[in-house]
């Protein structure tokens, strides 16, 4: 199936240079979803009695709850019977070095260029520095680096299954406090049946040595994939931790719906970056991953600090509102998000930034790009409480048209209870200019290069919030993700 | 290294240029001189291919090589280079970056080797200097903020770095002041005054004459060139004006 898949988009193929999938020997739960995926998971998991229970509570929660349908997104009806819900390589069970790794999966990292061997710097990225990497392939996490050096600094850097069995108290300490199992229908489905993902914890007054990043993988076919990401950072603690996610090309959809809650306590700051570059579907709309994630920051503490940047060029359909929770007086959220929608992709995405703390601030950046046929939706929200005293907000968001028939939409919410606050939102619409495209092939770039010169300019104030390390491979991908989209 | 023959352009179906006939050799500085709407900056346009321009009939040539089979980067690396009268702002891209990725697309289609960053910044910076621009010009992004002085200086430095075999400047000397005119005609001689490369000047005034000595001058009034000469055309067009010389 995936070869005849691979062969029947060759052309895309091209353009989606991540869509190989790898032949690799896997277990996989039985099909469909019932308390006894619930419990497959949990087992294979080797579970404590009480994530089985909170995962049943969810569960259980979920089969009352519907679908959302406010976003401005056409939603074919997804059938949760058919499909499975675990996917798991059949490799050795705990490894002692990453010299043991399934030598297909390391391959497969090393196609998407994603190093997990304890490299010192990325190849060919000038001034890069250390980065540790959790490497998860469909439903399991495979490699860990750095682990020891990590630990020495004190800061905890494993796959979530590994801390429910190591860490219960900190993960049951957090664990859907930030998003609670019954936020909404893709969360509360998520925390039944989470299958990895990643947990840090950055001890009081540690700035962690090196940057953590996470590579999600979806391989298997017809599978789901639901990470769970809990990241908390401790009084004074400081983290940059960076997600990227490839799919191989498959012509059916496949379901994505993380959950990533971040918590920092007072003086802490976490900075959270994403490449989410999921197969988009052809340029037809047929295959595509439908990414429905909930993303959201607890700044508990005073004067925490919370950023959360994105780069989303892939995915058939994207729900995700990355927000912050600033609670803590003083406390500050940012949202720097890039999203580019080719073809038939449709994306919906935003920030809320709930101002609870006062003297809490928050800033929005939101670069929308829409070619082809696609979609492209800025949602947010600023809530200030009564409670909240001078609180400022920031947002802008600008949206770039490519071609006459795609759509770029703003949607503000702007809810303030406290008449101290100071909101200003900006928003520019505008079409990529002939000017700009005839000046820049006249001093010798392509219409492709020109126009992802063009696109980088617009998106720059986003991409240069991204560590040096992703901001490159974040440049060349907007270029790609366009390919094809002025004629 | 230059010939047109016949050339007809339109723009939304209007004609501009209207059977325009013109040869520039290797080691020749030409002057195209003539009244508002004559079709100045639209034989510039048609030069550099821009899109929306229609050549209805007639050929160009450059180096014997059909122009107008090619899409305008083609042209920059076959050695064409347009200097805009509007120069163009691309925000979020620094000049560097914008003329780095350029020059080097420039390179790779001509199978030579791309410059690298340190290789590229040092001919950068000399160039900059050269035509007495701030080095800070060259990280901000491409004409933001510039005054029109400015931009046009960006487009002579932007040539000193493409090197050009030939080159299109049209109107470089609308909206400078006499020292930037001096240091822009400079910088023109300095860059282009070569046995193998040749300009084209489009240009209102006489003034940049001064200072970059044509070696023949044509008026170009209702699409097609109606005289040709030396240098002393371009005096006589500016003691008599356009209406009398082009007629």
């Amino acid at each position: 199936m995936a070869t005849k898949n691979a062969e029947a988009h060759a052309a895309v193929a091209k353009k989606y240079e991540w869509g190989f999938a790898t032949d690799i020997e896997q277990d996989f739960a039985p099909k469909g979803l019932n308390e006894d995926t619930v419990r497959y998971i949990s087992a294979k998991k080797n579970e404590p009695e009480w994530m089985l229970d909170w995962r049943l509570k969810a569960f259980r929660v979920w089969q009352t709850l519907e679908a959302p349908d406010w976003a401005k997104l056409n939603v074919p009806p997804i059938d949760y019977q058919d499909a499975y819900y675990y996917a798991e390589p059949k490799v050795k069970k705990t490894i002692a070095s990453l010299d043991e790794l399934d030598p297909e999966i390391r391959r497969t990292y090393e196609k998407l260029g994603i190093p997990i061997a304890e490299q010192e710097v990325l190849a060919g990225v000038e001034g890069a520095r250390k980065v540790a990497v959790d490497a998860v392939f469909d439903s399991v996490s495979v490699a860990t680096t750095f682990r020891a050096e990590l630990k020495a600094a004190g800061v905890i850097f494993l796959s979530i299954s590994e801390a429910i069995r190591e860490y219960p108290e900190l993960v049951k300490k957090w664990l859907g406090k930030v998003v609670p199992q019954r936020d909404n229908y893709f969360a509360t489905l998520n925390s039944a049946v989470f299958s990895d993902g990643t947990f840090v914890y950055v001890p009081k007054g540690v700035r962690c040595p090196m940057e953590l990043s996470t590579y999600f993988r979806i391989n298997a076919e017809n599978t789901g994939q639901f990470e769970r990401t809990l990241i908390v950072a401790d009084e004074g603690a400081y983290v940059s931790y960076l997600e990227g996610c490839t799919a191989p090309m498959r012509d059916e959809n496949q379901l994505h719906a993380a959950v990533v809650e971040l918590v920092a306590m007072d003086d802490a700051e976490i900075k959270y970056s994403t490449v989410q570059n999921w197969y988009p579907g052809d340029e037809n709309g047929v295959g595509g991953i439908y990414n429905f994630v909930t993303k959201r920051a607890l700044c508990q503490g005073r004067n925490s600090k919370v950023s959360w940047t994105q780069v989303e060029t892939g995915s058939a359909i994207t729900w995700k509102y990355p927000s912050c929770v600033l609670a803590g007086d003083g406390s500050v959220g940012e949202f720097y998000s890039v999203a580019v929608t080719n073809n038939r992709q449709q994306a919906d995405t935003g920030t809320k930034m709930i101002h609870l703390g006062k003297n809490t601030k928050s800033t929005i950046v939101s670069k929308g790009i829409s070619a082809g046929r696609s979609d492209n939706t800025y949602r947010g929200l600023v809530r200030v409480a009564a409670s909240a005293e001078n609180v400022r907000n920031f947002t802008q968001c600008d949206s770039l048209l490519l071609s006459d028939q795609c759509g770029a939409h703003t949607v503000p919410y702007i809810e303030v209870k406290n008449p101290s606050a100071q909101i200003e939102h900006e928003a520019t619409t505008s079409k990529i200019s002939e000017d700009q495209l005839f000046y820049a092939m006249s001093r010798g770039l392509d219409a492709e290069a020109a126009v992802a010169l063009i696109v980088n300019g617009f998106a720059r104030e986003v991409l240069q919030q991204l560590p040096m390390e992703f901001a490159v491979e974040a440049q060349k991908l907007l270029g790609i993700s366009l390919e094809g989209s002025v004629g | 290294m230059l010939k047109i023959e016949n050339l007809h352009a339109e723009i939304d179906g209007k004609e501009i240029l209207k059977g325009l006939s013109l040869e520039v050799n290797a080691g020749e500085i030409h002057a195209i001189m003539g009244p508002n709407g004559a079709g100045k900056s639209t034989l510039g346009y048609v030069l550099g291919g821009r899109p929306g321009y229609e050549v209805t009939a007639g050929s160009i040539t450059f180096n014997g090589e059909d122009l107008l089979e090619k899409e305008p980067h083609e042209r920059a690396a076959a050695g064409v280079f347009l200097g805009f009268q509007y120069p163009v702002e691309i925000p979020g891209v620094s000049n560097v970056q914008f003329l780095r990725e350029s020059l080097n697309a420039q390179r790779t289609s001509r199978g030579e080797k791309p410059l690298s960053g340190a290789e590229f910044l040092k001919l950068a910076r000399a160039q900059a200097d050269a035509l007495g621009l701030q080095q800070d010009m060259l990280k901000r992004p491409v004409n933001v903020g510039f005054s029109g002085g400015e931009k046009k200086r960006n487009e002579m430095v932007q040539m000193g770095i493409i090197d050009p075999a030939f080159a299109i400047l049209d109107e470089t000397d609308s909206g400078l002041d006499i020292d930037a005119l001096r240091i822009v005609g400079d910088g023109i001689n300095r860059i282009m005054r070569k046995p193998t490369k040749a300009v084209l000047l489009i240009t209102h005034y006489q003034r940049l004459l001064d200072y970059v000595q044509p070696d023949r001058v044509h008026v170009l009034a209702d699409g097609r060139i109606t005289r040709s000469g030396g240098p002393e055309l371009a005096h006589e067009l500016e003691r008599q004006g356009y209406a009398e010389v082009a007629a």
